[in-house]
């Protein structure tokens, strides 16, 4: 699915993603740990072509595709979807209108017709349906007045209708009440097929008590300094990251 | 340098020897008028970018540059020339190079309503002409009156509410570097209503000056509603002057959206002379190329109790230039007044200008007043939202400037006009 090799990136003179190395099969689920400014987001945005930073070593493969040369729309085109962990507000653009446009482009792109207002209507009900989204929320501007947890829905939400082969949560639990988390995480847990796969970035192992990963890394310094299986995360809860800490600090 | 050091007046000169020279004495405006507006002009001058007001309009250097032989060579049309700008849902009257044409016009009996030419005014209306627009506040104004033509007189006789949208057309078409004093007098009596599009359009093929000064005059408990819809293309460099008088217990209120034009300079000075009344200006500009769209509006409350508020929004590509100047006094005796201001703009490329000026001058005490302006380019963090979506560059663009102009395509609730601006607006941008 992705393939992600020695990635590092930076932000005028400051590098954040110090040689990043990732391989992410289609089907498996990956999440992403570390502490608060050790680089997630920041490997997302950089995954979904935020322009802002600069690749200044390694490459990215996603389907066969050399990611990196590719627009941010075309990512999306080709299937990545950002789950932001700062959904942007847009007044004026509604929901609705917002989507089927995107659904409309990446049709478009894959030489297929527009799909048809009734279609797109009826699969606007449903995937609402996945993510409990009041309907209401459907026709608002985007994320416009939204609180923390619908905007954070309407991610996934927007997931559902895109319909991606990698999707990147970035911090998708955090604001969500104990209900809103479930009703997300069942959600994902409903998208997730064989043929497509999903980075996690989270905080918190409850996430990862739904969505259950197959395998959790921990980034620090922009670097991932430690993989393994789920109870990587169980233990990072329990211990923190004082030790993660200690042992790269002098790699800094 | 240039070797011209002050020829204000002789670009001002030039321009009345060229216009005396091809106009035909003006039957319906009175000879004091006439002369006064000449002076008026000759004293003022055409202004240039030292005058305050035109800053970032300098129409002299346009007449020296664009107009300096004026032949007024105009084409005449024909019903197939305007058939494709008329409103499905409203009254069509025509104005060809700023005389009322009634053969193109639609001729409908309605209760209560007044068409006619400028020249047909009994004597009682004709006192009305040049009440409100006068030559020695604005040399534009003087020009416009010195020369004006045979433009439309529109009366909605008390407690008449007009039912449907009156359209007026304006279409200028000449074959030579003309200037077009294009004038009408708008009279909504008291308790009437009326809603009136005003449409600006060029089809000729050569350059046009066009001058054009509205007066309305709207009576007590009544109610003037204007869209002003301007798409003169690049051949046209307009000047449009609207004056207009609020009476006690009166609304008026205007949506200009200006979708082309070489330079468009709108002048909109409402008096609010009664308590009470409200005034809503808004405007919505697209300027590309190396176009000039410049509102200046005036909101003069006299009196308590009145309310004002306005909200203009720009969008300025390639190297093109918008001016919002919004003056608002608020006079000693007009307590209670309400005034708001708001102009934002978006610049789409580096070599685009926008120019604002908030103006106010408060001689009340107990007033509300409050102005805002912002500019700032396409905001990107949107823009980025929007591509991570699957959205293309141009497509996230023009949802994000559709957003942004809705707020102001939506104030036009005549549906076949919202749609047409709707769709040229997305063809602008
Ligand atoms: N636009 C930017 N300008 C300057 N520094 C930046 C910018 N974006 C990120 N950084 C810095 O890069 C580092 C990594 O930030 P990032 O947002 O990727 O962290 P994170 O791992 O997602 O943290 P959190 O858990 O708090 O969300 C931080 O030190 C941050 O301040
Ligand atoms: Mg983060």
């Amino acid at each position: 699915m992705i393939s992600i090799k020695n990635l590092h990136a930076s932000i005028g003179d400051k590098e954040i993603l110090r040689g990043i190395n990732l391989e992410v099969k289609a089907g498996e689920v990956h999440a992403i740990m570390g502490p608060n400014g050790s680089g997630k987001s920041t490997l997302s945005s950089v995954l979904a072509g935020r322009e802002d930073y600069d690749v200044t070593e390694g490459e990215v493969t996603f389907n066969g595709k050399n990611l990196l040369e590719l627009s941010p729309e075309d990512r999306a085109r080709e299937g990545l979807f950002l789950a932001f962990q700062y959904p942007v507000e847009i007044p004026g653009v509604s929901n609705v209108n917002f989507l089927r446009t995107a659904v409309n482009e990446i049709r478009k792109y894959h030489g297929q017709e527009e799909m048809p207002a009734k279609d797109f209507l009826a699969l606007v009900k449903e995937k609402s349906k996945l993510v409990e989204l009041d309907a209401k929320l459907a026709s608002r501007s985007v994320n416009e007045g939204f609180s923390g947890g619908e905007k954070k829905r309407n991610e996934i939400f927007q997931m559902a209708m895109l319909n991606p082969k990698l999707a990147i949560l970035d911090e998708t639990d955090s604001g969500l009440d104990i209900d809103a988390l479930r009703i997300v995480a069942t959600g994902v847990n409903k998208l997730k097929s064989k043929d497509n796969a999903t980075i996690v970035i989270t905080h918190y192992q409850r996430l990862l008590d739904y969505i259950v990963p197959d395998f959790v890394h921990i980034l620090y310094k922009g670097r991932i300094v430690k993989s393994g299986g789920k109870e990587l995360a169980l233990e990072m809860e329990a211990k923190g990251y004082d030790e993660i800490k200690k042992e790269f600090e002098i790699a800094d | 340098m240039s070797l011209v050091v002050d020829n204000k007046s002789a670009v001002t000169q030039n321009l009345l020897e060229q216009l005396q020279k091809n106009s035909s004495k003006i039957a319906f405006m009175p000879d004091t008028e006439i002369i006064s507006a000449i002076r008026h002009l000759e004293e003022k001058g055409i202004p240039n970018n030292k005058h305050e007001d035109y800053k970032y309009c300098n129409l002299e250097a346009v007449l020296r540059k664009e107009f300096k032989s004026v032949e007024q060579s105009f084409n005449e049309l024909t019903n197939a020339d305007i058939a494709s700008l008329k409103l499905d849902e409203a009254i069509n009257l025509v104005v060809v190079n700023g005389n009322y044409n009634e053969a193109l016009s639609e001729k409908m009996i309605v209760k209560g309503l007044t068409v006619k030419s400028l020249n047909e005014l009994s004597s009682s209306e004709k006192t009305l002409l040049c009440s409100q627009a006068k030559s020695d506040t604005d040399a534009l104004i003087a020009l416009n009156t010195a020369f004006t033509s045979n433009g439309l007189f529109l009366e909605i006789e008390k407690g008449n509410v007009i039912p449907m949208p009156l359209h007026i057309i304006y279409v200028n078409s000449s074959n030579s570097h003309s200037v077009i004093n294009t004038r009408n007098f708008i009279h909504v009596q008291a308790n009437a209503e009326v809603t009136i599009v005003e449409s600006f359009h060029n089809i000729g093929t050569a350059k046009v000056f066009s001058n054009f000064v509205s007066e309305k005059l709207v009576d007590e408990n009544a109610k003037l509603t204007c869209h002003t819809f301007q798409n003169e293309g690049t051949l046209s460099y307009s000047v449009n002057t609207n004056q207009v008088k609020v009476n006690k217990h009166s609304n008026y209120s205007n949506t200009t959206t200006t979708l082309s034009g070489e330079l468009v300079r709108n002048n909109h000075n409402v008096v609010l002379a009664g308590s009470n009344c409200e005034a809503h200006l808004n405007g919505l500009f697209i300027a590309t190329g190396t176009q000039q769209i410049d509102n200046h509006t005036l909101i003069d409350h006299q009196m308590p109790h009145c309310e004002s508020n306005e909200l203009y929004k720009g969008i300025a590509k390639d190297k093109s230039t918008g001016t919002f100047n919004g003056k608002i006094f608020v006079r000693k005796d007009a307590q209670k007044t309400n005034a708001y201001q708001s102009s934002k703009n978006i610049l789409m490329s580096d070599d685009a200008t926008i120019n604002t000026k908030p103006q106010l001058e408060i001689y009340a005490d107990d007033v509300k007043c409050s102005h805002g302006t912002s500019t700032g380019k396409i905001d990107t963090e949107a823009l980025f939202y929007l591509k991570a979506r699957g959205i293309g560059e141009e497509s996230a663009r023009k949802l994000l400037l559709q957003a942004f102009a809705q707020e102001l395509i939506n104030k036009i609730e005549i549906p076949s006009l919202h749609e047409h601006a709707l769709h040229l607006f997305e063809k602008a941008l």
